[in-house]
């Protein structure tokens, strides 16, 4: 194992053990499952497409499409109230969860979602355009220094990283100077997973304890931001709650954060490995949308989760309530049932029925917004540098560890045009 | 019979595909779910696009009769 590697598992307690038995032993805090998740899947998928693991206290991988979507769209079998998988299961009962509406279960579940749906639905989501190609611009601007005298530049810490905290906190109405601690509270509460529980609880006590003094301050100062709009409005003719405001702020803070960040990254990961489509992108931009589309394909960040509901057999699996299950959205998107070349990344593909913001009533709230950043972090990026390629080996690369996939340290060198 | 497109609005989850492939077929309301414009009718010189739409949507949620 490389330092970097290492580094990157900084949040694994004691009683963390490498994997030896993907099938049998996995565990996806591991620094290798990110970093080789492609070919662990193409394996898993070939001889057990449901693998399963002691760890977490019992947790099951689903590899195929088929088996990724009928969890998806099985609310009555497995329960959201739970997302993230970690040692001890939350108490947040069903069917509102700690963070809803995306640790809720129907008949809660719409209801809660509908709240958020208007401020992301497309139209809304497309006035956002200048702002966030001004901030990509900016970062770039930020990053001809070290060009200039040819040093490599951190894609990933410098730039993707910097891109969707800027714009979540923005829409939130959080100070921009707690830029870094929201990027200290994504990183507990998704990488630090296999952190002991007490020490888990310690770190989750401090991010909901800066949203309550966000929420205090935007009692006393309202303005036209999403925390105030979660604060006015109303669910089954009342306020929310302050536990429902600021669960909903946690989920739009942190799943705002890692994924797009993570997107962002791996698309110029592959367009640093890949000077061939780079070109393409560069003599062609109207590849840009098709490229999006295969990068999120092929790339897509999130790995949702579940807990069993109900004890019951899913295809041989004897699973048990309080299981956790994996639900790995990128693995569906890579099966070779249901994508022709499915391991070939075809920056034309026209026909892509992808799942990367996942299946069925849980879909990403905040895809559109997603997508708009990706995008426009791509088209600022190839636009400054047409020619770049990665600044050193893969050992170099840090992925990152636990559900979100993305590369965290990506060492670019920007080439003459 | 002109092609006819449909949105089966139990199925749509919002993911935008079609709107931002067929926006001259499919408009979305203020949820980010797709509704079809006007009657469905598909003209003849966007039969491809109205196709297209349909192969993209992750959630089989729209159909086409012809």
């Amino acid at each position: 194992m490389s330092t970097t590697e290492t580094s990157s598992s900084e949040s694994a307690n004691d009683d963390f053990t490498p994997v030896t038995d993907w099938a049998t032993d996995f565990d996806h805090a591991d620094p290798q499952y990110n970093r080789n998740a492609h070919e662990i899947w193409a394996e898993l998928r070939g001889t057990c497409p449901v693998a399963h693991s002691d760890r977490y206290g019992g947790t099951w991988l689903p590899t195929t499409h088929e088996y990724v979507r009928e969890i998806a769209y099985d609310t009555e079998n497995f329960t959201s109230r739970a997302v993230i998988v970690e040692k001890m299961v939350p108490p947040d009962p069903a069917p509102i969860g700690g963070a809803p509406p995306i640790t809720s279960d129907p008949p809660f579940h719409i209801e809660a979602r509908k709240l958020l749906l208007p401020p992301f639905a497309p139209k809304k989501i497309e006035l956002w355009e200048p702002e966030v190609r001004t901030l990509c611009r900016g970062l770039l601007d930020s990053m001809m220094a070290d060009v200039a005298a040819g040093k490599t530049i951190d894609a990933a810490a410098d730039y993707a990283k910097r891109i969707p905290v800027n714009v979540i906190s923005r829409m939130l109405g959080f100070p921009m100077s707690d830029e870094d601690l929201f990027l200290e509270f994504v990183h507990d509460v998704l990488e630090g997973i296999d952190d002991a529980p007490e020490v888990r609880f310690v770190k989750i006590e401090r991010l909901i304890q800066y949203i309550i003094a966000q929420i205090e301050d935007h009692v006393e100062n309202p303005r036209d931001d999403l925390t105030s709009y979660l604060m006015g409005v109303e669910l089954f003719g009342e306020k929310l709650s302050v536990e429902h405001v600021g669960g909903s702020i946690i989920l739009l803070l942190i799943a705002g954060i890692d994924t797009t960040w993570s997107a962002i990254g791996s698309s110029l990961w592959h367009l640093a490995n890949n000077p061939d489509d780079l070109a393409r992108l560069i003599a062609d931009p109207s590849l840009i949308p098709t490229a999006v589309e295969e990068f999120l394909r092929v790339y897509a960040p999130v790995t949702m989760a579940r807990l069993v509901a109900k004890d019951h057999d899913f295809h041989g699996c004897p699973m048990k309530v309080d299981d956790w299950v994996l639900l790995p959205f990128p693995a569906a998107n890579l099966d070779p049932e249901v994508f022709p070349d499915a391991d070939k990344v075809l920056i034309d593909r026209a026909e892509n029925r992808h799942s990367a913001f996942g299946l069925g009533i849980h879909r990403c709230l905040g895809s559109n917004l997603a997508r708009l950043e990706l995008t426009i972090a791509i088209e600022e990026f190839i636009d400054r540098f047409p020619s770049f390629t990665l600044g050193g080996t893969e050992d170099d690369v840090v992925w990152s560890v636990g559900q979100i996939r993305g590369p965290r340290e990506l060492p670019v060198q920007v080439l003459a045009k | 019979m002109p092609m006819r497109i449909h949105v089966d609005a139990e199925k749509c989850q919002g993911h935008n595909r079609c709107y931002a492939l067929a926006p001259e077929l499919f408009d979305v309301d203020d949820y980010g779910n797709a509704v079809v414009i006007g009657d469905g009718s598909v003209p003849a010189e966007l039969e491809d696009r109205a196709r297209l739409a349909l192969a993209n949507c992750p959630e089989f949620a729209i159909t086409i009769s012809e």
